[in-house]
């Protein structure tokens, strides 16, 4: 599976626009590309946020990733 | 039961405009606020503030004010250890709260006093003495990034790049010089927007009571009182279980009060002092040490083919984050071009310290600013191609399908709709006279879900109580009312709402992001269909016959099937009156990390009229257009769209924080910051559309943010329009026009 991934999140894998990772879950993804980056962890506890196939999750680390999805990888959103 | 998926289901309480429930008490004064709550014994606190933008405090001298009777309590950053365990942002959170070896802006607390009065804190505030060491300061956004710019917080300088440079957030798709090449117009400019304070009516206040045995209570105007609970303890090395924090009905937030600012000091004062302490901030102090919004410096570049096929775009925009960092710039380039579907976008947002006050959310943080330099370039664009601005807008819009310029791929969305709103209204036939002009821009805000939970209890009355942990900023209380007597099959009236303290209930996220309704709407359904299934399993018992013979249909428990027939239904009451005989008190309860919250976009239209002799600026008619999904309470609904363009108007024309060259702050009261009164506002129209967001039951969006995010480039297409000069810097106020008009002319 292809994640991309943007902003200030790219900077922590090497400034790569995507990477190839095979994961069934939120979770698993964000270990494995841990693994691989270490310096997304320091990100985490800034906040990250998945789209998968265009639905925005922001906590849920459970939520599995289809087959095939769109997975993008991006900043926490805050609001006001 | 519990999936959240849109259904498409019809209403009978919902969409209606039932009466608001906190309605009596505000006009009554019986609704109690921040500062309405007292403790027997209490002090009242106040802190003493820096004089200077930036200077390190080689000495605080406090032993006079702590002799002064009727003191009972003195700290400074000596009473507060670092007990962050190297979390970055608790620590800049510990520092803001009270500056340690430096003071990084004007107002920057350095001490806090306790006393029996105000009169004897004023006194010992005079008593504390300080000695700074004045350090050069910056408090313009651009200036900060100059070579010779003091550095404003050096652990977080990188090798590299500018101290003050944060970080960049660099988002967009496509090839963004490949796109410009083949561009046949291209308009590129750059402006500047001031910054602004969320300006709520009341003030920060709370009540602050900590007790020897480790065990305190906080009571406080906030947006998020488990947010402040997790972070006041982990300050002060408390057990959050052990503080119980209770929100007081709110006058405002917008994202102001999403943050702590002297919360941990009033009960750090109140432990030291082992007094309940109350503490206040003046006016003066929320516009100096609280959280406004970002000024921001940008460039914005378009391209389009002659036919107005936007082919490129790139935006970069640099958000003053004050003395500490956010994430305002990642949401800002996040946002700039939300609204099209461009083939190559490149939007950076960049994030940079000055000596100016830690910068908080303000109603879709970031997003106005970066849209006022894409929506007036993009109306730019519009005239060098000699097309409608509105046309040139739906030739380009994102639909469902396009890719976000952030990543995701949008699902069912509201843009076009609205500019197709726009573009029918009548206001856009109506005639315009001598200095007057029109405007329209466009706006898009994320919205968030988050952790929620909530509880659901019905009286033997058949009454019920909702709790929820979000608090009621915008008539949540009324729309989490309409939906358990939707689920219920109950009338309104029979629903009263609660937001519960932070021992009532599990932890909620703070009521940010236009959350409360979405997430906490969700929780509610969830939790009174659970009470639905256990109000049948009573009305079997009451019956003696299966559960499954029993159905829920309009408020009542009816038994299915031929055998059943002679059976009457059981009403909610019938049920809750029995609820003692049959297994107890009926309730539901529903905890989730909500996720699904949909996406919003808001078009909007303005006329004004500028007069050339004194550059004022009046509104002359106001029309916002936004998706809300569904209307919970179309009256909340128009409120929200109504508040956040009237706070765009005075964002737009007239509020700004102004320094001077001693870089303290000038106009820190509202007689000098102008926002906009009654007399400033036309009746500003609204009109709802319901796209559906498919990631939640009825459909619902968040709806409080959007609409601050188009009166910016829609004002200031307007002016232009009205003058015939084009305004690059917010706010338009009267002499920046005059400005613009005389350097036209020369």
């Amino acid at each position: 599976m292809e994640v991309f991934l943007s902003g200030a999140v790219r900077d922590t894998v090497d400034g790569l626009t995507s990477v190839e990772v095979e994961a069934k879950t939120i979770r698993e993804l964000l270990t494995r590309l841990i693994d691989r980056y270490p310096k997304l962890e320091n990100h985490l506890e800034e906040g990250i946020a998945v789209a998968i196939d265009g639905t925005i999750i922001r906590d849920d680390w459970e939520t599995p990733i289809p087959e095939g999805s769109e997975v993008f990888l991006f900043p926490r959103i805050v609001g006001g | 039961m519990n999936d959240p998926k849109y259904t498409g289901q019809e209403f009978k309480v919902i969409g209606s405009r039932v009466k608001r429930p906190d309605g009596i008490d505000k006009v009554t004064g019986r609704a109690r606020y921040g500062a309405d709550m007292n403790a027997p014994g209490q002090l009242v606190a106040l802190m003493l503030r820096s004089p200077h933008a930036h200077a390190r405090i080689k000495k605080i001298d406090i032993s006079k004010a702590e002799k002064l009777p009727g003191v009972k309590a003195v700290i400074t950053a000596a009473d507060l250890p670092d007990l962050t365990d190297g979390n970055a942002g608790l620590f800049d959170t510990l520092e803001n709260s009270m500056a340690r070896d430096r003071a990084l802006y004007d107002g920057h607390a350095v001490a806090g006093v306790a006393a029996i009065d105000k009169s004897t804190a004023k006194k010992a505030l005079k008593l504390i003495k300080v000695t700074y060491e004045k350090l050069p300061h910056v408090t313009d956004v651009d200036e900060a990034l100059e070579d010779n710019a003091p550095i404003i917080q050096p652990r977080y300088a990188t090798e590299g790049q500018h101290g003050n440079l944060i970080n960049k957030g660099e988002f967009g798709q496509g090839d963004i010089d490949q796109g410009f090449a083949e561009a046949d117009v291209i308009v590129e400019r750059s402006y500047k927007t001031g910054q602004t304070h969320q300006g709520y009516i009341e003030p920060h206040a709370c009540l602050a009571s900590v007790s020897p045995d480790g065990t305190g209570e906080l009571w406080v105007t906030t947006q998020g009182h488990y947010s402040y609970r997790s972070t006041c303890a982990q300050l002060l090395g408390m057990d959050i279980a052990k503080l119980k924090v209770t929100s007081s009905e709110i006058g405002g937030g917008f994202g102001g009060k999403t943050h702590v600012w002297m919360e941990p000091i009033a009960l750090a004062l109140s432990r030291k002092a082992n007094r309940p302490v109350k503490m206040v901030m003046s006016r003066e102090e929320v516009f100096k040490a609280s959280g406004p919004t970002c000024s921001t410096s940008m460039e914005i570049k378009i391209g389009a083919k002659k036919d107005g096929t936007i082919v490129a775009a790139r935006a970069e925009c640099r958000y003053m984050n004050g003395a500490f960092p956010g994430m305002w710039g990642t949401l800002g380039g996040m946002t700039a071009f939300a609204c099209y579907s461009i083939p190559n976008n490149k939007a950076i947002g960049v994030n940079v310290l000055c000596n100016r006050p830690k910068v908080a959310a303000y109603r879709a943080p970031s997003a106005p600013m970066m849209a006022f330099g894409v929506e007036s370039t993009i109306d730019q664009l519009s005239k060098e191609l000699g097309m409608d601005p509105v046309e040139l807008r739906l030739k380009n819009v994102a639909r469902e399908g396009t890719q976000a310029p952030y990543g995701p791929v949008w699902g069912p969305i509201g843009i076009e709709p609205t500019l197709e709103a726009v573009r029918d209204h009548p206001h856009m036939k109506a005639k315009l006279g001598k200095n007057q002009g029109r405007g329209v821009a466009c706006g898009f805000w994320f919205n968030i879900g988050g952790q929620t939970c909530s509880d659901l209890n019905i009286g033997s009355d058949g009454t019920v109580n909702l709790t929820v942990g979000t608090i009621d900023v915008g008539g949540a209380r009324a729309s989490l009312a309409m939906i358990a007597a939707e689920e219920l099959g109950i009338t309104y009236d029979d629903v009263k709402v609660n937001i519960g303290d932070t021992s009532s209930l599990g932890h909620n996220d703070t009521t940010e992001g236009s959350r409360g309704t979405f997430s906490s709407g969700m929780a509610t359904i969830f939790a009174a269909r659970k009470a639905v299934e256990v109000l049948k399993e009573r009305a079997a018992k009451m019956w003696q016959i299966p559960v499954e013979s029993v159905i829920w249909e309009g408020g009542s428990a009816r038994a299915t099937g031929q055998e059943h027939s002679n059976l009457p239904p059981l009403t909610l009451k019938d049920i809750a009156k029995k609820a003692g005989s049959t297994g107890g008190p009926i309730a539901g309860h529903h905890e989730a990390t909500v996720e699904g919250a949909g996406v919003s976009f808001a078009s909007h239209i303005v006329d004004v009229e500028v007069d050339p002799e004194t550059g004022k600026t009046q509104i002359l008619r106001y029309t916002v257009v936004q998706d809300a999904g569904k209307a919970i309470h179309p009256d909340y609904v128009e409120g929200q769209f109504q508040g956040a363009a009237a706070q765009g108007i005075g964002w737009a024309l007239n509020e700004e924080y102004i320094y001077g060259k001693d870089g303290r702050l000038q106009n820190a009261g509202f007689l000098d910051y102008r926002m906009p009164v009654c007399s400033d506002l036309p009746s500003i129209d609204t009109k709802i559309l319901e796209i559906p967001n498919p990631g939640h039951p009825y459909g619902i969006r968040g709806v409080g943010e959007t609409s601050i995010v188009p009166p910016l480039g829609a004002i200031g297409n307007a002016v232009s329009n009205a003058v015939g000069v084009r305004m690059y810097q917010v706010p338009m106020s009267p002499p920046r026009i005059l400005q613009a008009l005389d350097e036209a002319t020369v």
